[in-house]
């Protein structure tokens, strides 16, 4: 048995823990959930149902302010995303550059991979 | 008031400066918290005012010296853009608030502009307060839906081959834009540099220019 390789191999087996790793990579395209929570959120409603791309992910990872906000905080530690949004996207009738976009962070649970 | 003869005497009649409106409700509810956090021993007095004190000492002018930092230093520049934070504390700016920085850079094809729709998140370790405007619903409203009318208000015209890159901040992480050096500052010296940028320049609604085009009419 080489020894040398077992401790390498377990440092590639480590088991990560639920929301350690992130869910979505720089790229693809995501769409922002519609949902309607009450109390303290952290996504604008205009941007609800909204399609855009990840464009990196924020590290560390960060507390859910939604939940903090009431006091949970344990385990709800996931990623944000730094998603770039058309603002032909967003508005209809804008007036501008059809390359012109908006850039938002949006905590994991407020996407979903189209 | 140009006839007033400042000789500290103080003889003449001024306007008592008091609060003669009653406390709006959120300043009643403000008052209140922080009286039961105080009294719950959650925090005390001396901690709110040493925030005060931690608030009053940030100001645009830090900004500005990162910004400057960048210009001269490609290797500082670099850094900066790939963790604004750490860059910042490099130079001594200590994020007291648990926030992330993204220094967006702009160039002659990008300009970028931070508004924050939802409160009034803002770059304060390095900024310090926001002015008034950006926390007013006009600004916080028209900068994610006509960024280019509300520029143009700023006397800022952006072309249509540059593109617009709006950043709304509403969680973890803040943001500074890092402006253009103008022309014309080559021979200038850091300093020299610092002095030229402006913190409207760091939100981005406007670029750094020399001090000779600012004053002219």
């Amino acid at each position: 048995m080489d020894l040398s390789r077992t401790s390498a191999d377990a440092a590639t087996k480590v088991v990560l823990a639920q929301g350690e790793a992130p869910v979505f990579a720089p790229g693809e395209r995501v769409r922002v959930l519609t949902r309607s929570p009450v109390g303290h959120y952290r996504v604008p409603i205009y941007l609800r149902g909204k399609s855009g791309v990840v464009e990196s992910v924020i590290e560390p990872v960060g507390l859910d302010n939604e939940e903090e906000a009431y006091g949970r905080n344990a385990g709800m530690k996931r990623h944000y995303y730094r998603v770039a949004l058309p603002m032909t996207e967003i508005w209809a009738d804008y007036d501008g550059s059809p390359r012109d976009g908006l850039h938002i962070e949006v905590f994991e649970t407020w996407l979903e991979r189209i | 008031m140009p006839d007033h003869h400042h000789d500290h005497t103080h003889d003449h009649p001024h306007a008592e400066i008091s609060q003669t409106e009653r406390p709006g409700y959120y300043e009643i509810m403000e008052t209140a918290v922080r009286e039961l956090l105080i009294e719950k021993r959650l925090i005390g007095a001396n901690e709110i005012r040493r925030q005060i004190e931690v608030l009053d000492s940030r100001t645009p002018a830090l900004g500005a010296k990162v910004v400057a930092r960048a210009w001269v230093d490609p290797a500082f520049r670099s850094r900066l853009l790939a963790n604004g934070r750490a860059a910042c504390e490099e130079l001594g700016l200590s994020f007291y608030d648990d926030t992330g920085l993204i220094v967006l850079e702009n160039t002659d094809t990008v300009h970028n502009l931070i508004v924050c729709t939802l409160c009034s998140c803002y770059p304060r370790p390095v900024l310090g307060l926001p002015p008034d405007w950006y926390k007013l619903k006009p600004y916080r409203a028209r900068a994610v839906s006509e960024p280019r009318a509300v520029l143009a208000e700023f006397g800022t015209i952006i072309p249509d081959d540059v593109q617009i890159r709006v950043s709304d901040s509403t969680a973890m992480v803040r943001f500074l834009v890092l402006p253009r050096r103008p022309e014309g500052t080559e021979d200038y010296t850091e300093e020299q540099l610092t002095d030229l940028v402006t913190r409207d320049a760091m939100i981005g609604v406007v670029p750094v220019t020399l001090a000779a085009e600012r004053t002219a009419p």
